[in-house]
Order: structure tokens, then sequence, then C-alpha cells
């Protein structure tokens, strides 16, 4: 409006042609407004929150298992929350993700030896120059990946993969053969006492690296860059219309998650103080897609929740079972198909149940569902166990023990009870199912009608 | 001259290999926008149970029965688990085979061991299906099946006699390739089901509307891309080897053969497919480096300390498809013979 009505404030078409008639005169004719912008009080608070959790947590674990186990949580939400840059943000389904961390983690480890043959860097900053490391390997790599979205691009970040692991194997210099490359973290000046000797000033450091970089990503959404994104991932067609370069911002966006996963790099190199072919294999890559997608994609915090299980998994799951990888699977498959959005849609769904206090009324249907599960759950559990023990542990005898029974595969009840424990499961399952989808189905009528009425209002 | 031409139909009949499960994926790419993360997961499937039919029943049975069971479980797949998937967008029906993949993996790891088994060729199709006698007298020439000792050496020293056999699994595996590729055209081009296929790939809003099950056509095609792949895996796996690597081994080059011949262009996985099969097989075949090269021309000491310097062509044959790849995108993004520019 204010271009009509003042045409005369717009710049002289001599000094500026290119620009566009609409945008000068509307910033010539900017008046002081008063905005009213409360402290975002929500946002410290789960600031604050995940800050002071990252601090309590070594206090409250402080075995020297659990202080592994946060050290190695700390990396894997780095790791996955710049991978969601690519898949939650972007729409980008990278299979290759692990070139990054793994070729940061690489160059971290030289970087350390060189520190200890002199070379004036404090051993703090490292995941920085990890960092700086990924965004080099990215903006080389990523420019022939991001020539392409979609499932061409998941093709293409699946060959540089498999290129780079198989690289690994060739160039022993650099990655050090079958063996890998060590290095030593204890070099250097130490930097205020601190000589990341012991595990906790290790998990300090990773602890600081893990909140800055979860910040920064979280800041990365809110800028102009990570705007386009989201349009280049929903509606790539009318961001070319619009006069973007969707190749040009898939790009950017690479270089950004690649910084941040060599950060992720640096900070894995930190903490085990060697790395192997392994990690920049497929593996690798397939487990940062499989988590960030479980902990789910379409919210920012999804990628936390995923790194904390992907090192639950890794650590604990796989001294539990010998079959975590086809339990995982088969979560992983029954996610896509029944919560495509991982379980932060899960949480973010009953958030808003709750908030319209609606939950109550729905516990009852949770606990069944749950007890049923379980059921379900034991049943499988027991099939499933005494097939891997038939195939790996048969020296063993034929007897195993899961959850507090003995079950001899050699004999028939056994298999059986398992059978009969997971149908039982499986109809309970169904039964309280269709009560719960019931009851799920006419809260979220209610709530739908509750906005509704306070939209007319 | 008996090097290149035995190479060389190794070459092809990988290449083959290979256009049996590219193929499969390509139609399924086209038809459902999906990449089959799974293919080669059907493949290494259709090898471990022919395996084990083959020691119940013999290997020709095995041949037949085990693409049909591939076939079955693959429908039964799309039928309950990717149409589901389908109404939430292309990128979780890529991670639904992409699971499927991981638990295929175990479960196969879980039957059948994780060690390689012994998954051997009949009688019929082992040993060479003919040898090619280079003689430094008589020349060059062709015997049927494996050559007579006697014709392999020479009884003077001055004249040179190499033998150079051409493996009749191979051989059969060609005429495998090409007898399905022939079925399959005819089948796309020659029969109705074929041009409801053809229609669907481009419009199946309208041949939903002209009272086709398209759907079904979906699951029909998901399960005959399976079946290839299985198909593929049973020669595959009485070829090479059946173990549990095997799905990893050839997934990643069926994934860059189809980028390569232009996303959803089957004539383009053909050519991709024999290219990156016959490249890949002279490489191996090469043992040359570039200081060994530069060495021979006279150039340097031909004993260089630089990896690079010293890697030879063999050595570098893993990763030519991958090169090949990012080539392509950097010169021709859209594939060999591709339409569509995404």
């Amino acid at each position: 409006m204010s271009a009509i009505a003042h045409p005369t404030t717009a710049p002289p078409a001599a000094t500026a042609p290119a620009a566009p008639p609409l945008a000068a005169p509307r910033r010539a004719g900017r008046r002081p407004v008063y905005r009213f912008r409360p402290y975002n009080v929500g946002r410290v608070v789960v600031w604050g929150g995940f800050a002071v959790l990252l601090a309590v947590a070594p206090l409250v674990f402080s075995s020297g298992l659990a202080l592994t186990i946060l050290s190695q949580m700390g990396i894997a939400i780095v790791a996955c929350l710049s991978y969601n840059m690519l898949l939650g943000q972007g729409g980008m389904l990278s299979f290759g993700h692990a070139v990054y961390t793994g070729l940061a983690s690489f160059v971290c480890i030289h970087l350390l030896n060189a520190i200890g043959g002199g070379l004036a860097l404090p051993v703090s900053l490292v995941p920085v120059a990890g960092g700086v490391a990924g965004m080099l390997f990215a903006v080389v790599l990523g420019f022939v990946t991001t020539r392409k979205a979609g499932t061409t691009f998941a093709m293409i970040t699946l060959g540089i993969g498999e290129l780079v692991f198989s690289m690994s194997l060739m160039v022993p210099e650099f990655f050090g053969g079958e063996g890998g490359v060590q290095a030593n973290r204890m070099v250097g000046k130490p930097f205020l006492g601190l000589t990341f000797g012991p595990q906790i000033q290790v998990y300090g450091l990773l602890a600081v690296y893990t909140f800055l970089c979860t910040a920064a990503m979280f800041a990365f959404t809110r800028t102009p860059l990570g705007r386009m994104l989201n349009a280049v991932r929903d509606n790539p067609e009318r961001v070319e219309f619009i006069g973007y370069s969707t190749q040009r911002v898939r790009y950017l966006a690479f270089i950004a998650a690649g910084f941040f996963a060599g950060v992720a790099g640096g900070m894995y190199a930190l903490n085990f103080e060697i790395a192997t072919a392994e990690v920049v294999g497929a593996f690798r890559s397939g487990s940062y897609l499989f988590f960030t997608f479980l902990g789910g994609a379409t919210f920012f915090f999804g990628p936390i929740i995923g790194g904390v299980l992907m090192v639950l998994a890794f650590v604990l799951f796989s001294e539990f079972t010998k079959a975590w990888l086809l339990y995982l699977g088969f979560v992983f498959l029954f996610m896509v198909m029944y919560a495509p959005g991982g379980i932060a849609s899960l949480v973010m769904m009953n958030l808003r149940v709750a908030a319209f206090g609606k939950l109550r009324p729905l516990l009852a249907g949770y606990l069944a569902l749950g007890g049923a599960a379980l059921v379900v759950l034991a049943g499988a559990g027991a099939f499933v166990e005494m097939v891997y023990h038939l195939q790996l542990d048969t020296a063993l005898g034929g007897t195993l023990r899961f959850l507090g029974a003995t079950l001899d595969t050699a004999r028939a009840d056994s298999w059986i009870g398992a059978l009969f424990v997971m149908l039982v499961g499986v109809g309970l399952f169904e039964l309280s199912r269709r009560e719960f989808a019931r009851q799920w189905g006419e809260a979220q009528g209610q709530i739908e009608a509750e906005i509704r009425r306070r939209e007319a209002m | 001259m008996e090097f290149f031409t035995v190479s060389m139909l190794n070459g092809l009949s990988y290449g083959l290999l290979l256009f049996m499960l590219s193929s499969g994926l390509t139609l399924i790419f086209s038809m459902m926008g999906v990449l089959n993360f799974a293919h080669a997961s059907f493949y290494m499937l259709g090898a471990y149970i022919a395996y084990s039919i083959a020691r119940l029943a013999g290997f020709w049975p095995a041949l037949v029965v085990a693409p049909l069971v591939v076939g079955v479980l693959g429908a039964l797949f799309e039928r309950f688990a990717l149409r589901r998937v389908h109404k939430f967008g292309h990128v979780p029906e890529l991670l639904i085979t992409f699971g499927l993949s991981f638990v295929i993996l175990e479960l196969v790891q879980l039957v059948w061991g994780r060690t390689a088994v012994e998954f051997q060729p009949p009688a019929a199709l082992q040993g060479p299906a003919f040898t090619l006698v280079n003689s430094s007298v008589q020349g060059l020439a062709l015997v049927w099946g494996a050559a007579p000792a006697a014709a392999c050496s020479a009884a003077d020293a001055a004249v040179r006699v190499v033998c150079s056999p051409f493996p009749a699994t191979r051989g059969f595996m060609m005429l495998v390739a090409l007898l399905m590729l022939l079925a399959l055209w005819l089948m796309l081009t020659r029969t109705r089901i074929g041009l409801v296929i053809q229609s669907a790939l481009t419009h199946p809003d309208m041949v939903e509307a002209l009272g086709h099950n398209v759907p079904r056509v979906f699951m029909l095609v998901f399960g005959a891309g399976a079946a290839l792949a299985g198909l593929a895996g049973v020669i595959g796996g009485s070829t090479f080897v059946t173990e549990p690597a095997m799905a990893a081994t050839v997934g990643s080059v069926i994934f860059v053969v189809v980028v390569v011949g232009g996303m959803g262009s089957l004539a383009g996985a053909f050519l991709a497919s024999v290219l990156i099969g016959v490249i890949q097989t002279f490489a191996v075949a090469v043992d040359v480096s570039v200081s060994s090269l530069l060495g021979s021309l006279g150039l340097g000491s031909g004993a260089s300390t630089n990896t690079f310097m010293r890697l030879t062509l063999s050595q570098v044959a893993p990763i030519l498809p991958y090169l090949f790849l990012v080539l392509i995108l950097i010169l021709r993004p859209r594939g060999l013979l591709g339409t569509r520019e995404s």
C-alpha cells in the first residue's frame, strides 16, 4: 500500500536498477512500532533443564560404565541431530552420513598425534577442528550428492559411502588399514588443570559441546536458510518459482550438517582415542538413519531421543540378547508402518491430549495395551531366543534361561508354550487395541470440537 | 586375444546378472516410485532358499521353485507392509524396505548361519563350457567342453600354448538372463497384463477408472521383481558364493546401475549393467598401477612409495562403479538414457 501512496520515496532507478520496486519504499516508510515480546519462559525452562540434565547426569550415574555411556550419548545426540538437518528438515534421506563423522574422526586422531608432536592446539578445540574437516568434506562430496533430491540423492549418498569405505581399506597411510589409527588425548599443555585423562573431564567437555551444538542446530532451524530448507523439503517446485535454487539451499544445508557431523566425529576421536575403517562404514550410516527416524525426524528434539536410544541399544541391549539386531529391525518396521513420526510424535500426540485434559480416561487403555504387548514380547522373545540358541550356542547344551524361566530347545512343550503365550498376547493386544482406538478417536473428536469452539469465540 | 574374449564374456555374464537384478528394481521404481532397498536381500533369499531346496530335490527344481517362493514373499510384503506406508510418501516407503533388508539379513543368519554355505551348481554345469586354445603356431582354436590335456601342452618347448576355459555356469547365467530379458520384453509389449502395467506406469488413475485393480497390479509387479531377484540369486549364489554378505556386495552396485542408466529406464539399466559388469571384470584382471605404467614407459623408477601410485587397477576395481557414478552425475546428471531430471 505504501508503495502506491508514496511513489516518490523510491530511490532513483539509476542508482539501484535491479532493486525490486516494492522493497525499497516499504523500508523507507517504516515507522517505529511497539511490539509486545514477552520473555519466552518455556524456552528458558527447556534449555535450562537440558543444561542441568547434562550437568547432573554424571553425579547420579557415577560408575565408570555409566560415564562411558553418557559420553557416547552426547556424541550420538550431536550426530543424530546433524543427520536430522538433512532428513527431518531437508527431506534428504542420506545413507552415508558416517562418511562425515568418520572422516572427521580420522582427521582429529591425526590432529591429536600432531599435538603430541608439538602442534600448538588445545585438545579441547579438537572437535571444532573436526567440524571444519567435516565441513570441508561436505563441501567437496556434497557438491555431487546434492545435485539431486529424493530417491536419487539417497542412492548417491549410498554410493559415496561405499566409495569412501572402500578407499579406507586402500589407503593405509591415512586410515591405518585394518587396525585403524590410535592417538592419546593426554597431550599438549593442560588447560585450567584439565588433562582429559579421567573420563569425567572428557564427559564435561563433551557435554559442553553437546549443549552448544544442540543450541546452534536449533538456532539454525530459525535462520532464513533453515526456513528455506523446510520449504525445499515441502514444495521444491514453488521454491524454484520464487527464485531460489533448491540445489544451492540443499548444498548449504548439507555443508552445515557436515560441520556438526564433523564435531560429532571429533568428539568420538577424543572419547575413544582410536578410529578404524568401521567409523565410515555403511552400518554406522544406517544406524544414524535408523535411530534418528526412531526418535522422530519431524520434531527437533526427536533425534536427541534417538541418540540416547542408539547408545542404550548398542551398549546395553546388545549385551542383553544376541538377537538385538532382529528385534531392532522389527521395531523399525513397525514404527515406519504405524508411527512414521517416531517416538517424538507419539510424545507430542499425547501431550496434546493431556493439554486438553483428556489423558486420564485413556490411561486404562494404555495399561491394557502395554500389558498385552509385554505378553506378546515375552512369547515372541522366548521363541526368538530359542532359535538363536539353536543356531549359535548348541555347544552349551539345549537349555537356556529366559526371563527367569528355563527353556529346553529339545522339548516340544517349550516351543508350544512360547507360541501359546505369543498367540494369547496377540489376541489380548487386538482386543485392547480396538477398545483403545475407539477411546482415542473419541478423545480426538472432542479435542477438535473444543478447538472449533475456541476459534468461534 | 583369448584373454580379451574370455574376460569380455565373463564381464557380459556378470553384467547380465546385474541386469536381472536392476530390471526388477527399475520396474518397481518406475511403477511405484519406490526404490526397493531390499532388492538385493531378495537376491540373497533366492540363493539360500534354492540351496535348501537343492539339498532336498536337486538344483533344477530349486531353479524354478525358489524364485516363486521369493516372489510370493515379495508380494506379501507389498500387500501387508508397503501398501500401508504408501500414504506417508516416498521416504517412509524407502525406509520400510531399508528396515526389511535388515530383518532379512538377520533372519538369513538365524536360519542358515553366519558363514558361507556350500551351494554348488549341478554336475552338468560344472567345468568349462568351451576352451579357447591359443597356440603360437596354429593360432586360436575353440574346443567345446574341457580341452584335452594334450592340446594344452606342446611337445615342442618353442611353441607356446595357452588354454583359457570359460565356465559353463557363466554361460548358463547369460542364457537365463537373455531368456528372461526376452520373456520380460514379450510380456510387457505383447500381453494384456503387460499393456495394463505399461499404462499404469504413466496413468494409474485412468487405468483404475477403466476398471483395472491397480494396487493388485502393483503387488504383482513387486512380486515379479522379487522373483526376478530370486532367480538371479539362484544363479549368482551357485556361481559365486552364498553368504550373508552377498546382498551388501551386489546391492550397492545395482543402485549405481540404476542411477547411471537413468532412473526408471529399462534400456538404460541394461546398458549400465553391461558396462559396469565389463569394466569391473576387466579391472580385476589387469594388474597395472600408475607407477608400473610410468616405469614401463621409462618415466619413473617403477617403484614409487606413494600409495596412490602403487595401487593396481585390480585393487581399485571395487570402487570403479562408484567413481563411474560420480562422473556420470557431474557430466550427465540424468543418467545415460534417463529422461527425467529430478
